[in-house]
């Protein structure tokens, strides 16, 4: 049993402690932008945030969620998020799709901190998320215009 | 998900005639055609089995070919939108189920593969569009009591003098005019949306969480299930024990079908501990039990013994021995596994004499026939919807329908009711169907001039055709897909001989992103380096001497490269050395050259140039984007990726700690160039990735003195 704030909404689910946060939204709440994509937090498809802070919800107990807030894809509004999917748009960043979520999701928390970050601090904040498709180039260049659309 | 009459399954009328306009009886027979009219809009005039216009001016296009990120909804769509004069804005994409009037004109069966995408589609789907305009067209001129020929179309709207029309309003008596047999298309200069950059239809949906994929479904009442299979390649259970699984919370039952112990739960959570508590004895008497690094002494001592003769050209091999010069490298090609980033997985609804499967098919003709004959269904009674893929790289298009049928092997395990099929990653990396592990055995003789006596190329493999479907495609025994690309190469060889050399092993091996080439690339551009160097040559300028005059398209790309990276014969700058490597896969042309510095004993690659010609360039964005990952892909694999067995058979990589992809601070820049082409369009998912391999080796040797024979290159240090 755990109850934690969901995009906004408090939440109580009854499953076993230590059911990863990511099946719980997927299975028990059908929130299905959080991808699976290896279970060991070596992808980052499955990234969302925890009180804040990007957090791979695949190695995530729900008991320790509880009393936490969280906030998946579906909850993302800020003018960062934003801006992230405006540049994602304009060049066309995803292939496949699967990463996508977890990519916008970590390159969001890095414009909130970092609003003007450089080529390195790119390679810092998303190099825990693998796009199988080599997205990279277009990944980086968004960011960057991104962060250009915030501060103009 | 539009809700589908479930008197339209398929009814796969053998002679259908495919394409641009069906007769309305041969669309009362189609599957496609009922999936349509099952939209249950008013007024929606659907002129064939690809094109759907609605009242509200939408014009939905049914992509028959699967979408995992290489961009059939976008590439078709603009086929369509460019004959029917349409707006981009009013596009959709929709995926086709499977039918047989959605084939493969290339394979004559429903699938996507070999980079065939466009160029089946090209003319079929503009003559889609081109009939539904003709359609429209005629409508507008009866409802305006003017001529046809003097109406206009563009950007979806009809006009004529001072009328004019959105697509919507005329839906519905267009629907009611003469299907035309064969219309007119635009020639290339009458273009409009062909050759533009126009964003892609699926990019919104994938940058907010809303595209759905096959895991992403959920029933009431759906069971997740995850299947034990055996660790070893050929091995079966002996005896189970599964007491334990059955207690774990949310374990509903287990059960054994013929591909391992499948776990039936309340969610895929409990069902991957319920697999955990399994207790199975493994009967390894058929399996594999050597080890890679055994498997590749049988191949090599194979390549000694030179195959059986795939191409011989002039002399072949026989003037090498005795030449002034003799060079030889033996190059080392791991098991592969594709990797997507979506594991492979599946939503079955079995009912009473009838099932409904929703999964990324890549293979949909062969899907379906598999899903009906496990469950013993009449096809007409089984519906595959071909959902969205994170990926597949060739993973999805499967000979055999291994998942459908593991899939439909659950289903009927358990009875009627609602299953969804997980892979897990380990799943994924110890669940074979990799890219064949090879060997090349490299030969060449240079006489005391420097000219080339002999060249050949041995190549041993398993073969990824023999043994399934698709071994009817084989001739005298041969699979040009073990060995593609070392065959037919553009360069006046004058004497060359490549062998091929069969192997068997339990591991199965399926294609993987651009097959053969993925390996034949890189052995003959490497040691095609390398012949160059004993001769002197410039690796450029040795290239473009040595290609047939008639090699213009591979002559132009390699041209081009070389002035995009400003090449001047130095490969090497300071601490960076430059490769470059051409390749043709699929009818599209590849040159690419790498700018690579040594660190730490490991490639790192800083830029990447890249010229391609796929003729007509439909989408330029779409063709942009699968150079740069194909470049990705190809990079990670030589650097990071191998499958390996141990000593007794069991796979040595189970997660993506282990089975290392690229990631963004790997990337290098990439610039991409387009050789403007009116031929006609041709695939660009596979052919980005065969050069850089042997563009980033080709610059290491140029810097190190060391040749990546022996792939990956991180098995060299350990990295």
């Amino acid at each position: 049993m755990a109850t934690f704030d969901l995009n906004g909404k408090e939440v109580t689910v009854d499953v076993p402690d230590d059911t990863p946060l990511l099946w719980v939204l997927r299975d028990e709440m059908q929130m299905t932008g959080t991808k699976f994509g290896c279970g060991v937090a070596q992808c980052g498809a499955c990234t969302v945030m925890l009180n804040g802070m990007t957090r791979r919800s695949c190695v995530t107990p729900i008991s320790m969620v509880d009393g936490s807030s969280v906030t998946t894809i579906e909850g993302m509004d800020g003018p960062e998020t934003k801006a992230v999917q405006a540049a994602w748009e304009s060049l066309d960043v995803p292939q496949c799709g699967w990463c996508q979520s977890g990519q916008v999701m970590s390159a969001s928390a890095l414009l909130r901190e970092i609003p003007k970050p450089t080529d390195e601090d790119i390679d810092n904040a998303m190099a825990g998320n693998i796009c199988r498709c080599a997205t990279y180039v277009r990944i980086r260049k968004a960011i960057h215009d991104a962060a250009d659309s915030l501060e103009g | 998900m539009t809700k589908m009459n479930r008197r339209g399954f398929l009814t796969s009328s053998a002679g259908l005639v495919i394409g641009l306009s069906l007769p309305i009886a041969a669309r009362a027979q189609s599957g496609a055609a009922l999936a349509f009219e099952s939209d249950g809009t008013e007024g929606t005039f659907a002129p064939n089995a690809f094109v759907r216009v609605a009242p509200d001016d939408t014009v939905t296009v049914m992509i028959k070919h699967i979408e995992f990120g290489q961009g059939p909804y976008t590439g078709l769509s603009t086929l369509v939108a460019e004959e029917l004069d349409a707006d981009w804005s009013q596009m959709r994409a929709e995926a086709a189920p499977a039918d047989a009037v959605y084939k493969n004109l290339a394979f004559g069966m429903q699938g996507t593969g070999g980079s065939t995408a466009m160029a089946n589609s090209y003319m079929q789907m503009r003559k889609a569009g081109a009939a539904a305009r003709a359609m429209l067209v005629a409508a507008a001129a009866e409802e305006w009591g003017v001529d046809g020929s003097e109406i206009t179309v563009s950007k979806g709207v009809i006009s004529h003098g001072d009328k004019t029309s959105a697509f919507g309003a005329l839906a519905e008596k267009a629907a009611q005019q003469t299907v035309p047999e064969d219309p007119t298309v635009k020639t290339a200069d009458q273009f409009v949306l062909i050759g533009q950059d126009l964003p892609k239809l699926d990019t919104v949906a994938k940058s907010n969480g809303t595209a759905t994929f096959s895991m992403d479904l959920y029933r009431d009442g759906m069971k997740t299930v995850v299947v034990a299979h055996a660790p070893k390649f050929g091995g079966a259970v002996a005896s189970f024990d599964d007491s334990a699984a059955l207690k774990v919370p949310g374990v509903e039952a287990v059960h054994q079908i013929p591909q391992g112990i499948a776990v039936y739960a309340t969610s895929t959570f409990a069902a991957i501990k319920g697999r955990n508590a399994l207790d199975i004895q493994w009967d390894d008497s058929n399996a594999e039990t050597r080890s890679t690094d055994a498997i590749f002494e049988a191949f090599s001592e194979a390549a000694a013994q030179g195959g059986q003769d795939a191409e011989m050209i002039g002399n072949g091999a026989a003037d090498i021995d005795g030449a002034a010069q003799v060079i030889e490298a033996e190059f080392r090609f791991p098991y592969l596994a594709h990797a997507p980033m979506e594991p492979l997985d599946g939503l079955i609804e079995y009912s009473e004499g009838k099932a409904e499967v929703w999964m990324g098919s890549q293979f949909p003709g062969l899907d379906h026939p598999a899903v009906a004959n496990v469950l013993s269904l009449e096809p007409a009674n089984v519906r595959v919807n071909v959902m969205l893929a994170g990926g597949s790289f060739g993973r999805r298009a499967q000979d055999t329908a291994h998942f459908a049928n593991e899939l439909a092997e659950v289903a009927k395990a358990a009875g009627p009711g609602t299953y969804k099929l997980v892979w897990t990653r380990e799943d994924d990396l110890h669940g074979g169907y990799y890219r064949p592990l090879t060997v090349h055995k490299m030969r060449a003789g240079l006489a005391e001039d420097g000219t080339l006596t002999g060249w050949e190329d041995v190549v041993v493999n398993q073969s990824i055709m023999a043994g399934g479907p698709m071994a009817q495609m084989m001739q005298d025994g041969m699979d040009p897909t073990s060995y593609e690309g070392s065959t037919k190469m553009p360069y006046d060889l004058a004497h060359a001989r490549t062998g091929w050399a069969q192997m068997e092993s339990p591991v199965s091996v399926l294609w993987w992103r651009s097959v053969g080439h993925s390996h034949t690339g890189y052995a003959t551009e490497v040691f095609l380096d390398m012949v160059l160097e004993a001769q002197g040559k410039d690796p450029v300028q040795g290239r473009l001497d040595l290609l047939k005059s008639d090699m213009t398209r591979d002559r132009g790309v390699l041209e081009k490269v070389a002035e995009m990276a400003g090449w001047d014969g130095e490969k090497v700058k300071g601490d960076k050395g430059y490769g470059v490597a051409l390749h043709e896969s699929f009818s599209t042309y590849v040159a690419q050259i790498a700018e690579v510095s040594d660190v730490d004993g490991m490639p790192k690659v800083h830029r990447v140039w890249c010229a391609v010609d796929c003729g007509v360039a439909v989408n330029p964005n779409v063709i942009r984007a699968q150079m740069e990952g194909g470049v990705g892909f190809g990079l990670g694999t030589v650097l990071f990726d191998e499958i390996t067995l141990a000593d007794g058979g069991e796979v040595q990589q189970s997660n993506f700690d282990t089975y290392r992809m690229l990631r963004i601070h790997e990337m290098p820049e990439v610039t991409v160039e387009i050789i403007q082409s009116d031929a006609d369009p041709t695939g660009v998912g596979e052919p980005g990735l065969p050069p850089i391999g042997p563009a980033v080796a080709n610059a290491w040797r140029a810097l190190t003195g060391e040749t990546g024979t022996t792939l990956p290159f991180a098995k060299k240090t350990g990295a």
